[in-house]
């Protein structure tokens, strides 16, 4: 299958500083694709580049067989894009942006559908300045899909909506993406990538520092199991930690909390219930995308300020 | 994949005509919305003129054989020319860019550059029935004649237009944001409205303000349109000055606008 979009060691500054280091990445086609970092690491500036708003200074990018700088006109036919900033006239009209962006391509959707799946059709005449958040995000996500493209590039999709209003977000992606279009989603909370995400690449410094598909990523990180628990009656540390399963344990109050494989679970509730200890408020947690995404990215936002002044 | 996806070679986007008159249209709707544009560029130069030709002074005191009703006309097309051009034009566009509005059309295939053209189209259209509204009130209401040079006048006009434009462009290319647009072009407007003559028209300014005045766009602009309503063909010097800012201004704002 041959990708949709290919980027081969982007590079791009901004003066001296550089944004987007060196990166590479392949989308194939139908594919959910997500490009995930911190804030700064060059998510942006890819995609911008990829949209042909940016000239890269050094690399190669193809989309559809374009050149997202050469083959602008024809591009922009085949691209949906949803920018992170992107407003429209505060007294432009739900349905009016609709028609209007729709006239602009050769297969436009139907801005009555459109409207529809996306929970806009009551705000059909609602001025642009009167929109919600939420419905302002979802207007952007339907300019971005008005020009029926093959490839979507959606920029922090859900940024700003409610828990609801994500959830149908994400099936309307998912949708979209059954209709055969290849998306390429830029953001930076995990439970979206997990969700939605075929792939992810990993971005940090400019750089692609992992790329596979979210369980994979996940699955990588050490520590497969959190087990919390509050015992009935106290024990000493090397009780669990002799475990080969168990890789650590910490105690927070009366809480003690256990870190392991996979295989942690079993081994640490037999040991108690030989020991006729009970685990009280048991729970485990999977490592997921997050610990992975701290694990490959060095920590949240706060640390990485320290350790770059 | 869909079957367009590979290299087939396709047909050429919509025809641009076509979207530059939806373009226009939808320009012209949030025009209208915005009341306060239309209500400067229309509503308040026929405010001005019924309040003056309602003043008995203005129909008695005559300079150089014209009433000062009758010097006060031109001065009020130019100021429509002036409050579109300059507290318009560079808030409109200055705000279009700030919000994103430009960004999110260059991924379009329409690209950023015509609904700029629209917005300047809508402009000119409504600088064209404003102008003509005052003409024809102040005929109609107050007995003023309609300008003796009507081809001199439309060539002053379409001249003031495109200078004043151009200057307003260059204004919302340089400006930051909207705001600082906003205060730029009001400046602008109220010196530039002193050299029209607003507040004291210019054949009545002591020679060396009279001189300072035709050189500037707007006074340059109300001199022409003067000339032209009182029989002339607009003196060359002025044609000139106004086509000249037109040219420099223009280029400036194309060499240095910014799309975001």
């Amino acid at each position: 299958m041959p990708a949709v979009i290919e980027v081969r060691n982007l590079h791009k500054r901004y003066g001296p500083h550089v944004a987007v280091d060196d990166v590479s990445f392949a989308v194939e086609q139908g594919e959910i694709f997500g490009i995930l970092g911190p804030n700064g690491a060059g998510k942006t500036t890819t995609v911008e580049c990829v949209e042909g708003l940016r000239t890269p200074d050094r690399g190669e990018i193809d989309v559809l067989g374009l050149d997202p700088r050469r083959d602008r006109a024809e591009l922009t036919q085949r691209l949906g894009v949803q920018l992170q900033d992107g407003q429209l006239p505060d007294r432009l009209r739900v349905g009016e942006a609709l028609r209007l962006y729709g006239s602009f391509y050769r297969r436009p959707a139907d801005p009555a559908a459109l409207a529809d799946a996306l929970g806009l059709a009551g705000a059909q005449r609602t001025p642009y300045a009167a929109l919600s958040g939420g419905q302002k995000q979802r207007l952007s996500i339907a300019l971005a899909l008005i020009g029926s493209p093959e490839v979507a590039v959606l920029d922090e999709l859900t940024t700003g909506l409610d828990p609801q209003a994500r959830r149908d977000t994400w099936d309307l992606i998912q949708d979209v993406r059954a209709r055969g279009v290849t998306i390429l989603l830029v953001t930076h909370f995990m439970a979206e990538a997990e969700r939605l995400c075929d792939r992810v690449a990993v971005i940090d410094g400019g750089r692609v520092v992992a790329l596979d598909s979210p369980a994979a990523l996940a699955e990588r990180v050490q520590g497969g199991q959190r087990i919390r628990f509050r015992p009935s009656v106290p024990f000493e540390d090397a009780l669990l930690t002799d475990l080969p399963d168990v890789t650590g344990l910490t105690r927070q109050g009366d809480v003690v909390v256990v870190t392991g494989t996979d295989n942690a679970l079993g081994a640490v509730t037999s040991v108690l219930a030989r020991h006729d200890i009970a685990a009280d408020h048991l729970r485990v947690e999977q490592a997921g995308l997050e610990d992975a995404f701290v694990a490959l990215t060095g920590g949240d936002e706060k640390t990485r300020r320290r350790r770059t002044p | 994949m869909t079957a367009h996806a590979s290299a087939v070679p396709v047909p050429p986007a919509a025809r641009p005509g076509s979207v530059l008159g939806r373009l226009t249209r939808t320009e012209l709707r949030l025009f209208v919305r915005e009341k306060a544009g239309p209500a400067f560029a229309i509503a308040l130069p026929l405010a001005l003129l019924t309040v003056f030709g309602n003043i008995p002074y203005y129909h008695r005191h005559r300079i150089g054989g014209s009433t000062l009703l009758e010097l006060y006309v031109p001065i009020l097309a130019s100021f429509v020319l002036a409050t579109l051009s300059f507290n318009w034009v560079p808030a409109a566009m200055a705000g279009y860019r700030e919000k994103g509005v430009l960004r999110r059309l260059r991924t379009t295939p329409v690209g950023p550059a015509r609904v700029l053209a629209a917005q300047l189209l809508v402009s000119l259209a409504t600088a064209a029935v404003a102008v003509a509204a005052v003409l024809l009130v102040a005929r109609l209401s107050f007995g003023v004649p309609l300008p003796r040079q009507a081809a001199g006048y439309l060539a002053g006009l379409v001249l003031a237009a495109l200078a004043l434009m151009a200057i307003g462009l260059f204004v919302a290319a340089v400006s930051p944001n909207g705001r600082v647009a906003n205060a730029v072009g009001a400046t602008l407007f109220y010196v530039m409205m002193f050299s029209a003559g607003l507040f004291l028209p210019i054949a009545a300014m002591p020679p060396l303000l009279r001189h300072i005045s035709r050189a500037a766009p707007l006074g340059a602009a109300a001199q022409a349109l003067t000339d032209a309503t009182q029989g002339h063909w607009p003196h060359a010097l002025q044609l000139l000055t106004l086509a000249g800012y037109a040219v420099v201004f223009g280029a400036a704002a194309v060499r240095s606008f910014r799309w975001e």
